[in-house]
């Protein structure tokens, strides 16, 4: 790792005066909880919380060209956005058809927005610089003057609107739109299985917004609860559940290929091609174990059609037992064993999400 | 600030271990152990009548965060669990030094007690190994 300092947020300080404990995340310097990670947890699922996620990479998409670009690196179809408003999520491909990072897309009223992750970000920067070449039909520019709230949990929408006014319209988005508002963008998208809206602000407002939002019941909620709220919402988490040497078709992602129509050719459409047409690929399922033991990211399973391992895992505060994803071989089904500290342990293997809008939804396969 | 009670022994693998007026000696794990896991959500006991030896494998704790052993920090027989921790294992997080207790032993050799790690001896220890 480089020895450069820590990043920080432009909610830093308002982390640390709410106790948060603040650990290195991707070069940042992230609260992982701000006492229990567990309490958080529920309260995004019960009521609302706010996440700080301004770490993460925003990439604005402006110029004649940049459909076509966006067209060309992406293994979904930026032209499912037919209007500006919509979202979209997808992948960057490499050439072996590896997920060089998951993203999503938001159309612009002129142009494109990417949000991408922070632990890839420099990666990603060089790729797409890469990929533009010499092209000038196009621009791509990083917004680090961008700060990024994520509002979640079944009262978020009324309580967000409520304390900052110009989310208000948001109440009437459905699922993968937004609206912007002079430098604000508002989005009902998000990444714990719950109702609520993604801010785009710039980092000059988001203090003051963090603040109302504290003030409106809507506290906030640490990395650590982040990450068992998507394990729950059964979304993948990148660097753990795919990465450069995993195909999305591994990685369940396949939803969001867009193989038709057949003439776009995108990087990685080839390779992938080839994988889907020889079966050469494995698949991300869910797991459940419901006896007293934690599901590791690592930990080795056996299944009926040969080994497997789990790509994240953790105990779920919704259900009151741990899941994990784990990637196995494809024709994969039924129950199947853990080793956990040498014991081994009857788990089930299930199609995610587990839970959705605070309530259990998975199925056995 | 974690909490570390002067009245209690402490040993480096983060239990204390605190002398009862009949003789016998109660474990747990401590405060500075419990804000490092964060929040527990199983905990895997030793069984009843057991002997221990001072620093073998006594339980485990699993917390959102990661596994950990408990190690005994005294040689002893097992003559009470703590089992209240099965249905509320947060009780170590919320009272780690009271509720949140783990095991008791009947020691096997009384005086080993008074070798662990004061509470000022503990206190360093973790100071240090936070830089």
């Amino acid at each position: 790792m480089s020895n450069q300092p820590l990043g920080k947020t432009a909610l830093h300080a308002e982390h640390v005066a709410a106790g948060g404990k603040m650990v290195d995340f991707a070069g940042w310097h992230m609260p992982l909880n701000y006492g229990s990670q567990i309490e958080e947890h529920n309260q995004v699922r019960s009521c609302a919380g706010q996440f700080d996620v301004s770490h993460m990479t925003v990439v604005d998409a402006d110029g004649a060209g940049i459909a076509d670009f966006l067209r060309r690196v992406l293994a979904n179809n930026i032209d499912k956005l037919k209007v500006s408003g919509r979202a979209l999520y997808g992948a960057l491909l490499n050439e072996a058809g590896g997920v060089v990072d998951d993203l999503i897309v938001y159309r612009r009223a002129a142009g494109y927005r990417l949000v991408v992750n922070a632990g890839t970000r420099q990666k990603v920067l060089d790729w797409l610089a890469q990929q533009q070449g010499s092209d000038t039909s196009f621009t791509l520019t990083e917004r680090p003057d961008l700060a990024i709230l994520a509002v979640q949990g079944p009262e978020a929408v009324a309580r967000c609107s409520a304390a900052l006014p110009r989310t208000a319209a948001g109440a009437d988005l459905k699922p993968f739109w937004m609206f912007e508002d002079g430098d604000w963008m508002v989005a009902r998208t998000g990444y714990t299985g719950e109702d609520g809206f993604e801010l785009i602000l710039p980092s000059a407002d988001v203090v003051d917004a963090y603040r109302a939002l504290v003030a409106a019941g809507v506290p906030p909620i640490g990395l650590g609860a982040r990450d068992t709220l998507r394990l729950e919402a059964g979304l993948n988490l990148y660097g753990h559940d795919m990465d450069d040497s995993v195909n999305p078709l591994s990685a369940n992602m396949a939803w969001t290929i867009a193989w038709t129509p057949p003439e776009r050719d995108f990087v990685g459409r080839a390779a992938l091609e080839k994988i889907k047409s020889a079966g050469r690929h494995e698949q991300l399922l869910g797991v459940v174990l419901r006896s007293r033991g934690v599901l590791r990211e690592g930990q080795e399973i056996t299944t009926n059609a040969g080994p497997g391992v789990l790509t994240s895992g953790a105990f779920s505060p919704t259900l009151g037992y741990s899941i994990a994803f784990a990637r196995v071989p494809l024709a994969a089904a039924g129950k199947a064993t853990v080793e956990i500290r040498k014991k081994q342990f009857e788990i089930e293997l299930v199609k995610a999400p587990f839970v959705r809008n605070g309530t259990q939804v998975y199925k056995p396969l | 600030m974690s909490e570390t009670p002067n009245e209690l022994r402490y040993v480096a693998t983060h239990e204390w271990a605190r002398l009862e007026e009949d003789g016998t000696v109660t474990i747990g794990i401590t405060d500075h152990a419990q804000d490092a896991l964060g929040d527990v959500v199983f905990v895997e006991l030793p069984e009843l009548d057991v002997d221990l030896l001072a620093a073998t494998e006594a339980g485990v704790v699993e917390s959102v965060k990661a596994a950990s052993d408990i190690y005994s920090p005294i040689d002893g027989n097992v003559i009470a669990i703590n089992s209240a921790l099965e249905e509320q294992p947060e009780l170590v997080n919320t009272d780690p030094f009271g509720e949140g207790w783990f095991f008791k032993l009947r020691p096997l050799d009384a005086p080993q007690l008074e070798e662990l790690l004061s509470a000022a001896d503990y206190v360093e220890l973790c100071n240090d190994e936070a830089h």
